[in-house]
């Protein structure tokens, strides 16, 4: 709560200074608009249902892109640490294809796919399967195999020692892969949106693109700014549980 | 105390018959163990002496079923051991307790994989062994916030859960400070009596060996090798500073430096 606090002194100072700056006219209003501009325009493209419906089509895209990342990398990641074959061929590639910037997928994907959906649904899950792939077999990996032995005196076989102990084993591993992934697929996302303009619905990154276009500044900053809450809303609502429950497991938050 | 057949004697529980086994390293091929052979009666306890080196793991993954030998062979109830099973349980010096499961889910892993329980009969088992183990308070712990010692009860409770009939131990108290040794040389002998499980204990400790086993049993390394075999016939409980347990020490340690010396001059 002390901390919630904090924050929130600090970022109501920020916006304190900014609104300042505008009041003694540091900045052309057209290049820097005041906060109170910025809050102005938002609440009109939510009251208007715009911003509604950009924030709807983006998540939507995100969370189909990103789940298919993860139902598609976790096992082929579990595969790859486990056959030798697998790793000097996908792993390679996966290696190779995790360093690219997800933007590089842009070009392909519209060659590919067109303006669609299928264009958008590709640019992420290429961006977020390749992190999940490594994350889940540099877990698997750093399993101690005592683990392994102890569970198979104690009766456990294949797939019940992949579920059971080596998957829960790996988990700190994992979950900070998928952390990566999330974070790797919401860059993905905004490259696709701002290049791929498309008739199926404007999400954020078209928004973005929209105020640039127009030149008004208010939205540009507006959208940024209801980019980086739905990043933050995600670290809280999707890892920090996750995290929290493993630092008080694995006792890992003593260090810090 | 036993009854023995007066024609054919009771079965062994353990036979381990010319085991070798070697490992590939990248340095070359090592004889982990060459031609060992042992025999443990049924509820015996037999420990496993010798310096680092001479094969004591090894067998005991042998048994275990975790390792297959390369000749000779080893057998549990007259039946070849080729894979593990929950008749022989393992515990390792490290306690490899899982650190996503509390104190009482590690417990109950040996009980899940078992079948024809409720999940009744699991939880009661699992709450029986750890009492048996003193640590009934503690079942929602995390293992983080255990100290070894407690981790080690915690991973006796777990190899006690399924009611394994040997009992196959590494080096289980090698990490811990003396004080919370000697309590669990104490709780190790008290429920070896009460449940009359077979325990192969292994040990660089020469006291400690002296202050469990029935039997002690000297490896020696490169090769490793069994060597020779003591009977320990002190009443027990026994006291691991008793002068009785000093005395045999005294007359194993003086064996097990013979060895090493005549290993050393033969090479
Ligand atoms: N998995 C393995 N791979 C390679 N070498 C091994 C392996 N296990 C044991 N060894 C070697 O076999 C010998 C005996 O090892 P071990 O049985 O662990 O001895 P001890 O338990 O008596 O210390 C050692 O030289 C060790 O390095
Ligand atoms: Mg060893």
């Amino acid at each position: 709560m002390k901390r919630f606090l904090t924050a929130m002194i600090f970022f109501a100072l920020l916006v304190g200074v900014w609104q300042w700056a505008c009041w003694r006219g540091f900045w052309s209003p057209v290049l820097v608009p005041s906060p109170a501009r910025v809050a102005e325009y938002l609440w009109e493209a939510a009251l208007s249902g715009d911003l509604g419906r950009a924030v709807l089509v983006t998540l939507k895209r995100l969370l189909a892109g990103y789940f298919i990342g993860i139902f598609v990398g976790l096992p082929v990641g579990l595969l790859i640490a486990r056959f030798r074959f697998l790793r000097d061929t996908i792993g390679m590639l996966a290696l190779g294809l995790q360093g690219l910037p997800s933007v590089c997928w842009v070009p392909l994907a519209l060659l590919w796919f067109g303006q669609t959906e299928s264009a958008m649904l590709f640019v992420v899950v290429m961006g977020t399967v390749w992190s999940v792939v490594l994350a889940a077999e540099t877990g698997v990996r750093n399993v101690n195999p005592i683990y392994v032995r102890a569970a198979r005196t104690m009766g456990s076989r294949w797939m019940h020692i992949w579920i059971r102990v080596i998957l829960p084993a790996s988990l700190p591993f994992i979950v900070s892969g998928m952390k990566q992934g999330w974070a790797f697929a919401w860059r993905s996302l905004m490259a696709a949106e701002i290049f791929v303009t498309i008739l199926t619905g404007a999400g954020l990154g078209y928004m973005l693109h929209l105020g640039r276009e127009l030149l008004a500044m208010e939205q540009v900053i507006g959208i940024m700014f209801m980019l980086v809450l739905i990043g933050l809303l995600a670290d809280k609502l999707m890892f920090s549980p996750w995290e929290k429950w493993l630092h008080h497991r694995w006792g890992t938050d003593r260090a810090t | 105390m036993t009854t023995t057949a007066p024609f054919a004697p009771a079965p062994s529980k353990l036979a381990i018959d010319r085991v070798s086994k070697s490992f590939t390293t990248s340095r070359g091929s090592v004889l982990a163990l060459q031609e060992a052979s042992l025999t443990v009666a049924e509820g015996e306890f037999v420990c496993l002496l010798g310096p680092s080196g001479c094969g004591k793991s090894t067998l005991l993954n042998l048994v275990a079923g975790l390792e297959l030998p390369d000749t000779g062979s080893v057998t549990a109830d007259g039946k070849i051991v080729r894979e593990p099973g929950r008749e022989r349980m393992m515990m390792f010096q490290e306690s490899a307790l899982f650190p996503w499961l509390d104190v009482l889910g590690n417990v109950l892993f040996p009980l899940k994989l078992k079948s024809g329980l409720s999940a009744k009969e699991r939880n009661d088992t699992a709450h029986y062994y750890l009492k048996l183990v003193g640590l009934e308070k503690f079942m929602d712990a995390n293992i983080h916030e255990l100290s070894g010692g407690m981790k080690q009860r915690v991973a006796l409770a777990r190899a006690l859960a399924p009611n394994p009939r040997v009992l196959l131990m590494d080096e289980p108290f090698a990490a811990l400070d003396a004080m919370t040794r000697e309590q669990l040389y104490g709780d190790l002998q008290r429920i070896w009596t009460q449940r009359h499980v077979t325990i192969l204990f292994v040990t660089h400790n020469v006291r400690e060996a002296v202050s469990l086993g029935d039997r002690v049993v000297l490896f020696s390394p490169h090769p490793g090798r069994i060597r020779e075999e003591f009977r320990i016939e002190l009443p027990r409980p026994r006291d691991i500073n008793s002068v009785e347990v000093a005395a045999h020490a005294t007359r194993i340690t003086r064996a097990l430096k013979g060895h090493l010396q005549e290993g050393a001059t033969a090479e």
